[in-house]
């Protein structure tokens, strides 16, 4: 059994200008000592998905619907005391800006304590030495000392640790880190990766890390899903997504970022327009707008996201056939621009439907 | 500072330069930032050494990447060299002209050659005033197009050049997208074909689909204008595709200065190593076979730098020698300036650097 299993997640927030489809039906599992990364442009619903988990996006307005299950337990129809038994407690989450979320009236420690005792039936000072023990595993000098410091007397990095050292107070299970690292130098990104994956390695936590840094989950995780409006739209293992990605707007975020290992006069392929209004999304695929290979059917059909015929582990969700899609990305990286490949496309439009229908 | 010290100065920084004519020489720039305690007697406490003695120059129609970690002084180096602050001490130069000085109507004059794209395409934009008056905000401060259908016809020239529908012309910068902003304020930059534009962190706030975009558009306005241009960005994969030299500043100085290619794959001075090695790279083979050289702790304050070498408290090749002698900004192996005792061996950089695979197999 998976630790977390989520099934069909819809995430759709009634307002005044209609309904925002934020998560609109995503489905994928996290193992024991797995690291998932989750990977979109602002707006892709990454970070709503996450805090549903967490049981974080019960607004008044929200309608949600699909399964969230956590070691077979259903956390979706759970009520309010049970959530917040397991959160922070078997399920912990590191925000992306660690100065807001950090109480700044309340001394480091003692927010740590607090987390360990919501949880823990401990003295106070057996919570004091478990928070100097946690800031002290992440790597902040003079533990004790600092405990007792406010968060704005700590550098972006140290309150980074910081929220870590409180994330981790209570072994969780499950990890979720929205934008661990986003606002950090690269140096300190370097030591805070390093640090989930030693921590991560000790106690067999499971991860997700949401990012819109490509470059981020090639490093830490195991899979990857890549989300765009509101679904995931491809998913796959770390090494298959970088080597042989099969959607188009995987390979437009791939050839939108300068390679280390490229010439350096090498061309950016942007992906032309922008994030669709989650209001009211293009009909069919919702990347066809932006799609440089779209064909008249690819407006009118909505595709489901289904395992590659040589290898399940490796979901895709698009309607062009998969020879076409091995040719388009074989071209793509050999330098053709994605126009001039285009006029391919155009010429096998019949097979490619009976394709995918047998599929 | 003498005459003949400068010289020297430039004899350092000579070799890097590939032999380009410089459009401007930097030289001793110092900007400190006074800290002071009480309400109506301001007594000076310290300072932040936010910029301290750097020298380089930047050659006419190149990239030079300015990068480090926050709080190294780059935005401020930024400032300086369009004289948006007062320099407390050193020379700027721009076409031979000393600029370090200049006021008034000379500095006005002087902005015409010199333009700035900002980080964040919200708030650098006036949400009160329409594109079209944005973009035309130049010629109005500079007297030029005074004509109202001129300076029109003119505006939405750049609104087409940069990829914006001159139809757009009366709208608002909230009915844009970050993208779109960002492509204002590069025509709002462009507007008076400036010789220079400095772009502070000009895609960070962007997508990264729309990042592209602009590094797109930046690259061709370049070719087509023989821009010069001073690009500021973290992402160190982003710094390498754009820039055609890249200076490595930490605490104030310059550490290391040489060509991209060089740089990336042999970085000489530690603290460079440590930076190549933190690099994301979006290439799971890459990024399993490096021994990622992790710093640890923060970076110094800037008003309490460590003594000699800024880097020595946080160096793993650190000896005694580091924290008593300074070392000089001198060229090091393969041709990098760097200010170091003792520069990476190319074993090492080897073994810590993906870029430095990354070019071994290129090269294979």
């Amino acid at each position: 059994m998976a630790l977390l299993e989520i099934t069909d997640l819809k995430v759709h927030f009634d307002t005044d200008d209609g309904v925002v489809k934020a998560v609109d039906g995503i489905s994928y599992s996290v193992d024991r000592g797995q690291t998932l990364g989750i990977v979109g442009e602002s707006g892709s619903g990454k970070s709503v998905s996450s805090l549903t988990v967490m049981g974080l996006s019960r607004a008044r307005n929200a309608r949600i619907s699909g399964s969230i299950k956590f070691e077979g337990r259903e956390l979706l129809t759970a009520a309010d005391d049970d959530l917040r038994r397991i959160r922070g407690d078997d399920i912990a989450m590191i925000f992306q800006d660690p100065l807001s979320s950090l109480h700044p009236f309340y001394k480091v420690g003692a927010q740590i304590v607090e987390a360990v005792r919501t949880h823990r039936d401990v003295s106070k000072s057996q919570a004091r030495d478990r928070a100097i023990e946690m800031l002290g595993l992440v790597g902040i000098p003079e533990p004790r000392k600092r405990a007792d410091a406010y968060p704005h007397e700590f550098s972006g990095g140290m309150r980074q640790r910081a929220m870590i050292a409180m994330a981790l107070a209570n072994d969780p299970k499950l990890l979720i880190a929205d934008e661990p690292t986003t606002a950090l130098d690269v140096t300190v990104q370097a030591q805070i990766l390093e640090l989930i994956e030693r921590l991560q390695s000790e106690f067999d936590t499971a991860v997700v890390v949401i990012t819109h840094d490509l470059g981020v989950v090639a490093e830490v995780a195991d899979e990857i899903a890549v989300m765009y409006a509101g679904r995931i739209v491809e998913h796959a293992p770390t090494d298959t997504m970088f080597a042989a990605p099969e959607h188009p707007y995987t390979w437009g975020l791939l050839s939108s970022i300068p390679r280390l290992d490229a010439p350096r006069d090498e061309e950016l392929v942007p992906i032309a327009g922008r994030p669709p209004s989650l209001i009211q999304l293009p009909g069919g695929c919702s990347f066809h707008p932006r799609c440089p290979y779209v064909k008249p059917a690819h407006m009118e059909t909505d595709p489901l996201l289904e395992p590659l015929g040589d290898d399940p582990r490796h979901r895709v969700a698009c309607l062009l056939a998969r020879d076409t899609r091995r040719k388009l990305w074989r071209e793509l990286r050999e330098g053709t621009v994605p126009s001039e490949a285009r006029a391919d496309v155009m010429h096998d439009e019949a097979p490619a439907q009976a394709e995918e229908a047998s599929a | 500072m003498s005459h003949a010290a400068t010289t020297a100065e430039s004899g350092q920084t000579a070799p890097a330069n590939g032999g380009g004519e410089p459009l401007m020489e930097i030289r001793d720039l110092v900007k400190h930032f006074p800290l002071t305690r009480g309400i109506i007697l301001q007594r000076k406490v310290g300072a932040v050494q936010a910029v301290d003695g750097i020298s380089f120059d930047v050659l006419r129609g190149e990239t030079l990447g300015l990068v480090g970690e926050s709080g190294c002084g780059k935005s401020t180096t930024a400032r300086l060299l369009l004289r948006l602050m007062e320099p407390t001490s050193g020379s700027i130069r721009f076409e031979g002209q000393e600029i370090a000085t200049a006021t008034g109507q000379r500095l006005k004059t002087l902005r015409q050659d010199m333009q700035m794209i900002f980080q964040d395409p919200y708030s650098s934009l006036n949400p009160r005033k329409t594109v079209g008056t944005i973009i035309g905000e130049p010629f109005a401060i500079q007297g030029l197009h005074a004509a109202e259908g001129e300076r029109r016809k003119t505006v939405r020239e750049l609104m087409d050049l940069v990829g914006l529908n001159p139809e757009h012309y009366n709208r608002y910068p909230h009915e844009f997208s970050g993208g779109q902003r960002q492509r204002i304020g590069v025509a709002r930059a462009l507007a008076l074909k400036p010789k220079i534009i400095v772009a502070d962190e000009p895609v960070s706030a962007l997508d990264v689909s729309i990042q592209a975009q602009i590094l797109n558009l930046l690259r061709e306005l370049q070719r087509e204008f023989g821009l010069t241009l001073v690009f500021i960005a973290h992402d160190l994969s982003v710094v390498r595709h754009m820039c055609d030299r890249v200076a490595v500043m930490y605490l104030g100085r310059i550490v290391e200065l040489a060509t991209s290619e060089q740089l990336y794959a042999h970085p000489r001075m530690p603290y460079t190593g440590a930076l190549m090695s933190a690099v994301p790279v979006a290439d799971p083979r890459l990024a399993a076979q490096r021994k990622r050289q992790t710093l640890s702790g923060d970076v110094p304050s800037p008003t309490n730098p460590p003594p000699a070498c800024r880097f020595h408290t946080r160096c793993w090749k650190a000896q005694e020698v580091c924290s008593v002698d300074d070392p000089p900004l001198e060229v090091k192996e393969g041709g990098n300036v760097a200010a170091c005792h003792f520069p990476l061996t190319d074993d090492e950089v080897a073994e810590r650097v993906p870029t430095f695979r990354a070019q071994q197999r290129r090269q294979a």
